[in-house]
């Protein structure tokens, strides 16, 4: 009995704490999006004195000849882009690693995988590649970065689920007389599932909510994506404290709602990944 | 494996993925160590020999970032290292809640840093904000929390936990509930009560589990630079600058070869402390 007291009283204690530190930064941002320009500046969250749903979220989207779209448009094909690639070029990849693990050339070429997982890219140099090969400022050229810098997670992911696929499916694919491509597309790629969903949503969400790439490698006004479309409001909007809360509860819609409909996978996804990588 | 076998998985699988990850990683990071010894304007380079390395670490403005770095990455590492640990063994325990605290706390992790920092600093307002009028509400003067030199860089680094700590729990939960349960069983046949079974079996068990956290934590630090951006653009002055923010500066202001050199400056400090980490961490979990 007193041990079942005990236990709800540190259920509440814990719910409250949640409730401070999560629920009132939401509120705050929420509420403060509906109100009016003056009122917002204050920064408190004082029930507004007028609701400007409509009349805010409308002006937030059309600012700078509706650049927030473009931007939603943007991001929305450099994640989906990054994604599709980024799952085939990183599923083969780590089939052939975990297959030939412990061969020749194996390990030199895990080394520079994991190597990806540490170091971080070196920027202007980056610039200059896809300057000389006409990509800067274009919207391949950023996917491909992006490719480029979440391919060492994706391979480790994929190497680590590989192993739990017993090798006795390729040598009888081989037997009924399958070459690498077919065995590895009809076969073991539909037996991938579960990790490639996994990468789809976490990836999804690190390449939608992506600011620093964007910001070195896919500049000026028609490239914006959503995480720019803050930074770029930010001067814009300084005494309008109520369009960039619109603004940053718009671009966390997204994400939001993978959270609701994935939040179990995702956190199988990244203790799986995590703890193998 | 025989060879026959081994080569019947061909190499040429590897082909799309390390073409792009060549040309678009592993290219400019070789690139960028001739090319941070030069005064460099994308079109034209005159080779400089070390001399951005020395303008690095002899204007406080540059080198302040590197301690800043050091400083943050620590600071963020081992609040995650150690809040993680206590929230998974709380998320583990018997509780009522237990789904609900799981997902909240895992939230933070999936929104966009950028407009985190920004409702912070807006909660974090010396006289505004929420967080310091609460405070004066129960009679404390809360802080300048990010104008204030001496403690901006805490303020955005408890930021940066209150957003990643998420992660470290996640997978200290999965560790924790890898330990066999028997484990428990027995302890709590001897005698040991909760501390007991914490400091006994959890604390050693989860060591992988920490690993993981520790190295994750720790090169997230290093190379953090949108929260920082966000919060404070590395003001008040440049207190709060880090190596990459610095680098975002030089690349601004058109000194190429400088913010390569940043680059190559945070590319030695990961490869000096996280490696022999990395390393050090996985030869005590193969002892344990």
């Amino acid at each position: 009995m007193i041990n079942r007291t005990r236990k709800y009283a540190v259920g509440a204690v814990a719910f409250l704490t949640t409730a401070v530190l999560f629920w009132v930064p939401f509120y705050f941002v929420i509420i403060n999006s509906l109100k009016n320009k003056s009122e917002s500046s204050e920064l408190n969250m004082n029930w507004p004195s007028s609701f400007h749903l409509i009349e805010n979220y409308r002006e937030v989207l059309t600012a700078s000849q509706n650049m927030l779209i473009r931007a939603f448009w943007n991001s929305a094909l450099l994640t989906v882009l990054s994604v599709l690639i980024l799952i085939l070029v990183s599923a083969m990849a780590g089939f052939v690693l975990q297959r030939r693990a412990g061969g020749r050339g194996t390990a030199t070429i895990n080394f520079l995988i994991l190597a990806g997982l540490m170091i971080p890219p070196a920027i202007v140099p980056t610039i200059w590649v896809l300057d000389a090969l006409s990509l800067f400022k274009t919207l391949l050229g950023i996917t491909l970065i992006e490719v480029a810098l979440h391919f060492s997670f994706c391979v480790i992911l994929y190497q680590s689920f590989v192993a739990t696929l017993p090798r006795e499916i390729d040598e009888s694919a081989f037997i009924d007389g399958s070459g690498g491509l077919r065995l590895f597309f009809t076969i073991i790629f539909p037996l991938l599932k579960p990790v490639t969903s996994t990468i789809i949503i976490l990836e999804s969400i690190s390449v939608f909510n992506d600011f620093v790439n964007p910001l070195y490698f896919f500049p000026g006004g028609d490239n914006v994506t959503v995480q720019l479309t803050l930074y770029n409001f930010m001067s814009m909007f300084t005494t309008s404290w109520n369009l960039l809360f619109a603004n940053i509860l718009l671009i966390s819609i997204p994400p939001l709602i993978l959270f609701l409909f994935f939040n179990k996978r995702i956190v199988e996804g990244m203790t799986s990944g995590a703890l193998k990588g | 494996m025989t060879k026959f076998s081994a080569r019947r998985y061909s190499f040429a699988f590897l082909i799309p993925g390390g073409i792009i990850y060549f040309i678009f990683y592993l290219l400019p990071t070789v690139l960028s160590l001739f090319f941070s010894m030069t005064r460099w304007t994308l079109t034209d380079w005159e080779y400089i020999g070390f001399q951005n390395y020395v303008t690095f670490f002899s204007e406080t403005a540059l080198s302040i970032g590197f301690r800043n770095t050091f400083v943050y990455a620590v600071v963020t590492c081992a609040l995650k290292v150690i809040l993680g640990l206590l929230l998974a063994t709380f998320l583990t325990s018997n509780i009522v809640l237990k789904s609900y605290l799981r997902s909240i706390i895992f939230f933070p992790t999936l929104l966009s840093t950028i407009a985190v920092g920004i409702a912070f600093s807006m909660m974090m307002h010396p006289s505004q904000g929420i967080i310091n009028t609460s405070l004066a509400a129960i009679g404390i003067t809360g802080p300048d929390w990010l104008g204030n030199t001496k403690i901006a860089l805490l303020s955005v680094a408890l930021v940066d936990v209150w957003k990643g700590v998420g992660i470290a729990t996640v997978i200290y939960i999965a560790g924790i509930m890898a330990i066999s349960k028997e484990y428990y069983e027995a302890l709590k046949i001897d005698g040991g009560g909760s501390w007991a079974s914490f400091r006994h079996l959890t604390m050693p068990l989860s060591r992988p589990a920490m690993n993981s956290v520790i190295i994750l934590a720790f090169i997230g630090g290093l190379r953090s630079f949108d929260l920082i951006w966000a919060m404070t653009k590395g003001g008040p002055g440049y207190t709060t600058d880090l190596v990459a923010s610095i680098i975002y500066k030089q690349y601004q202001a058109g000194f190429y070869g400088l913010a390569t050199a940043g680059n190559v400056i945070l590319f030695i400090l990961v490869s000096v402390l996280a490696f022999p980490l990395y390393r050090y961490l996985n030869k005590n979990e193969v002892q344990l």
